[in-house]
């Protein structure tokens, strides 16, 4: 939409080989947003099953072994596929704009690791209609999941290995975009948060994603070609699974969060209309809980027998996250405090976000401390905290992002009153949904059971827990609709949408053309269009070269062909333990038309082009009439 | 490939130079390979032909141990001391060092003994 193709209407075909072949930043992020909300949505209803089956006890509405399955894809889904790619919009569509660059650094990786995660996704989706989902929880512990029957683990282990490989490209590219694309007078110290939670989260990805590669690989070959790395009865050790899960596993819940901090922490200065309290802490603390996320993994590990000493170790570990979170969490509340605030939706997910953050925080702290995990371990109050820190902290972050930056992404706007009422469905739903939980877990109910006998005091919460999943099952249709209407809603067509915006981003008028900056801005201190605009700088922005030509790199189809082609490969390493004689070949074949893609592209030149000084004039022109983006 | 990607003319000299540099590189870089993928051969090749542990143990720690420094030496120029925000690319570097150093200090002290 917000394109160059504004007023040329093309056809379906042109549409869809532009959006096949992209490589433009902004297109990409809207890719990883819907792709992101489609398997939210898959998730989510796979959620109100499972609410559905708990609602009542001795329900059978779906068997035990379903049960397994949705579980496990809900989850897996849910993290990878949902809020990862979303998150993932956000970073391509924004960082960009806000560290003042034309595109990121390498616009072919971007391409090639959103294929990667799209056709990862959807290899692991089809386990469902060829033979059963993966049954073994998402954490897919060695001791159970080397053990399932039938093709389910296969595709977990193929469909995350491929959309992982996704992640960590993008990871790579937003780590290299943000270290050397920054436009002129953008020191490390003005970028904007968002930008420097991306940063941070990145070099997780780079750090965390390995780890995960190397587990799924001995999974791979483990179940699929005989060897015995996590076989204890072949001298090999089940629980090197769980440590190389969870090495990955535990920065990954900080991959994902981070971001989420750095929407809210673009979103609260907005709106409390003052300067960000803390910079400089915040970006510290950004940095601390970073480099500490990687030295507490074996907090989900205290009940294998580590022992005294490594529980303890990994006990006070834990806590000492809680620190630099802490100190972001004041830093917001003395951001609002003072402020001239407004009310708006996404500051009202941001309100709502701080106490439910801070509630899932507070049971973080009480599983960290070992003795009492052995009580909580395993059971319902964990699956209490994970979502108050998932729902509460990421998908609030997303959904108030989702209405704060609508008008940059499509130069439209999401209806506010319906905006308040999915909030408030959604979030009264949430809390009803989780917050009992808590004390399910502390009467017993063990988390990841299909059923329950009734009269064990369970029967009530259980109940309300599943009235609330249907209630923020109604708020996402809801927010859903809101995007709807939105296209027939009137174009934005300005600047600085809220009329308080603070960074970069906010100077350009919507819809932005494709190469974002027709001069490449000169970055004058924290908060630049703040800057400018106190200044009384109608354009928005100081600039740091005359018009000129822009040089642009050109599309391409060969990610989506290299993608398929892992996608292809998949399907051979799949089937190979059934001894079928095609296995092979179809590997050679998969990995063949990958690597060929690789040849072919290292061998021809793709210098990209220059858009032409009189093109970007005749093009502002006909985005913002006469005059051009004044 | 972004705004800062300038094309620039470059004279015969300067294009011939780098041709020849490149190519030093390019042969730099397949000859490490020959001898990565042969020192992981020679590790499969002991293990399959049986050798004593006090044999095996001992080679494949040192060809891990050589292997390590080619991976960061050859394939990713830590030698190098001028390319563009080389202190940036060192600090991941060792910050990728002392989190992989942690793990392995942590399974030897606190969780496996
Ligand atoms: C102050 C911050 C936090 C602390 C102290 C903390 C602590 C813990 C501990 C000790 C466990 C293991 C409990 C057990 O299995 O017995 C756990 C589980 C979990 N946490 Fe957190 N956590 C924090 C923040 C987060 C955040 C920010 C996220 C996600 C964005 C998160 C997601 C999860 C998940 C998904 C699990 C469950 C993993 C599983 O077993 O499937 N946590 N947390
Ligand atoms: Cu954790």
């Amino acid at each position: 939409m917000s394109s160059v193709a504004i007023s040329k209407k093309t056809g379906f075909g042109a549409t869809l080989w532009d959006y096949l072949t992209t490589v433009d930043h902004k297109k990409l992020g809207n890719m990883y947003f819907f792709a992101g909300l489609l398997f939210f949505a898959i998730a989510g209803f796979e959620a109100l099953l499972i609410r559905i089956q708990l609602m009542v006890p001795n329900n059978d509405f779906v068997s035990a072994g379903l049960f397994n399955e949705l579980l496990t894809m809900h989850g897996t889904t849910m993290l990878f596929l949902a809020a990862t790619p979303l998150l993932f919009g956000f970073m391509n569509a924004i960082v960009p704009l806000q560290i003042g660059a034309r595109d990121v650094a390498f616009p072919f990786l971007n391409s090639l690791g959103f294929w990667l995660f799209f056709l990862g996704a959807l290899f692991l989706h089809l386990s469902f209609f060829m033979g059963g989902a993966p049954d073994a929880g998402w954490t897919s512990y060695a001791s159970l999941s080397l053990y399932s029957p039938g093709h389910g683990i296969d595709f977990y282990v193929l469909g995350l290995q491929i959309s992982g490989a996704g992640t960590l490209i993008s990871g790579i590219n937003f780590i290299v975009t943000i270290i050397t694309m920054r436009a002129p007078g953008m020191t490390f110290m003005r970028m904007p948060l968002f930008t420097w939670t991306t940063l941070i989260s990145s070099a997780l990805i780079l750090f965390a994603f390995p780890p995960l590669t190397v587990g799924l690989f001995f999974m791979l070959v483990d179940r699929m070609f005989g060897a015995n790395f996590f076989d204890h009865t072949m001298g090999g050790n089940t629980i090197i699974w769980e440590h190389l899960f969870w090495i990955f596993g535990h920065p990954e819940v900080y991959i994902l969060v981070l971001p989420a901090f750095g929407l809210f922490s673009e979103i609260i200065p907005v709106f409390a209309r003052k300067r960000l309290f803390g910079y400089s802490s915040m970006v510290f603390a950004t940095i601390l809980i970073g480099f500490l996320g990687f030295m507490v993994w074996a907090h989900h590990m205290f009940t294998t027998g580590l022992g005294p000493t490594a529980n303890a170790i990994f006990a006070v570990a834990t806590m000492a996250i809680a620190v630099p979170t802490g100190m972001k969490v004041f830093n917001w509340i003395l951001t609002i405090w003072g402020g001239s605030i407004k009310v708006t939706v996404p500051m009202i997910y941001a309100l709502g976000f701080i106490p439910s953050f801070v509630a899932g925080g507070v049971t973080g702290v009480m599983q960290a401390t070992a003795p009492l995990d052995y009580q909580l371990h395993d059971s319902y109050f964990i699956v209490a905290h994970f979502h108050y820190v998932i729902v509460g902290g990421i998908v609030t972050a997303i959904f108030g992002a989702t209405h704060f930056y609508w008008p940059i992404m499509f130069n439209r706007v999401l209806n506010e009153k319906l905006g308040y009422i999915v909030f408030w469905v959604f979030f009264i739903g949430f809390h009803l949904t989780f917050f009992l939980q808590h004390f399910l877990g502390l009467m017993g109910m063990p988390r990841r059971v299909f059923t329950y006998q009734a009269d064990q005091g369970w029967d009530l919460y259980n109940f309300i827990s599943s009235i609330g999943a249907i209630m923020m099952g109604i708020g996402v249709i809801l927010l859903v609709v809101n995007m709807l209407l939105s296209i027939k809603g009137k174009p934005v067509n300005q600047r600085d949408y809220w009329g308080d915006g603070r960074s970069l981003e906010w100077a350009l008028v919507t819809p932005v053309p494709f190469y974002n900056f027709k001069q490449t801005p000169l970055i004058r201190g924290y908060d630049p269009y703040w800057i400018e605009k106190h200044e009384g700088n109608k354009e928005g922005m100081t600039y740091a070269e005359p018009l000129g030509d822009i040089h642009m790199p050109h599309g391409s189809i060969l990610p989506l062909i290299m993608s398929i082609g892992m996608f292809i490969a998949a399907f051979g390493a799949l089937y190979h333990p059934d001894g079928v004689s095609w296995s092979v070949p179809v590997i050679i074949l998969g990995i063949g038309i990958t690597v060929a893609c690789m040849i072919l592209r290292s061998f021809k030149d793709d210098l990209g082009y220059h858009v032409h000084k009189e093109e970007i004039i005749a093009l502002e022109e006909e985005l913002y009439g006469k005059g051009g983006n004044k | 490939m972004g705004h800062d990607t300038h094309v620039q003319e470059k004279s015969v000299a300067q294009y011939e130079f780098n041709r020849k540099k490149n190519a030093v590189e390019m042969r730099k870089q397949v000859v490490n390979f020959a001898i990565m993928i042969l020192f992981t051969f020679i590790a499969f090749a002991v293990v399959v032909a049986d050798f004593s542990p006090y044999f095996i143990k001992p080679v494949i720690l040192l060809l891990a141990g050589v292997q390590v420094a080619l991976q960061l030496y050859a394939f990713m120029h830590m030698g190098e001391k001028k390319a563009p925000f080389i202190g940036v690319i060192n600090t991941f570097v060792w910050l990728g060092a002392v989190i992989a150093f942690t793990f392995f200090l942590c399974f030897l002290t606190i969780i496996w003994w």
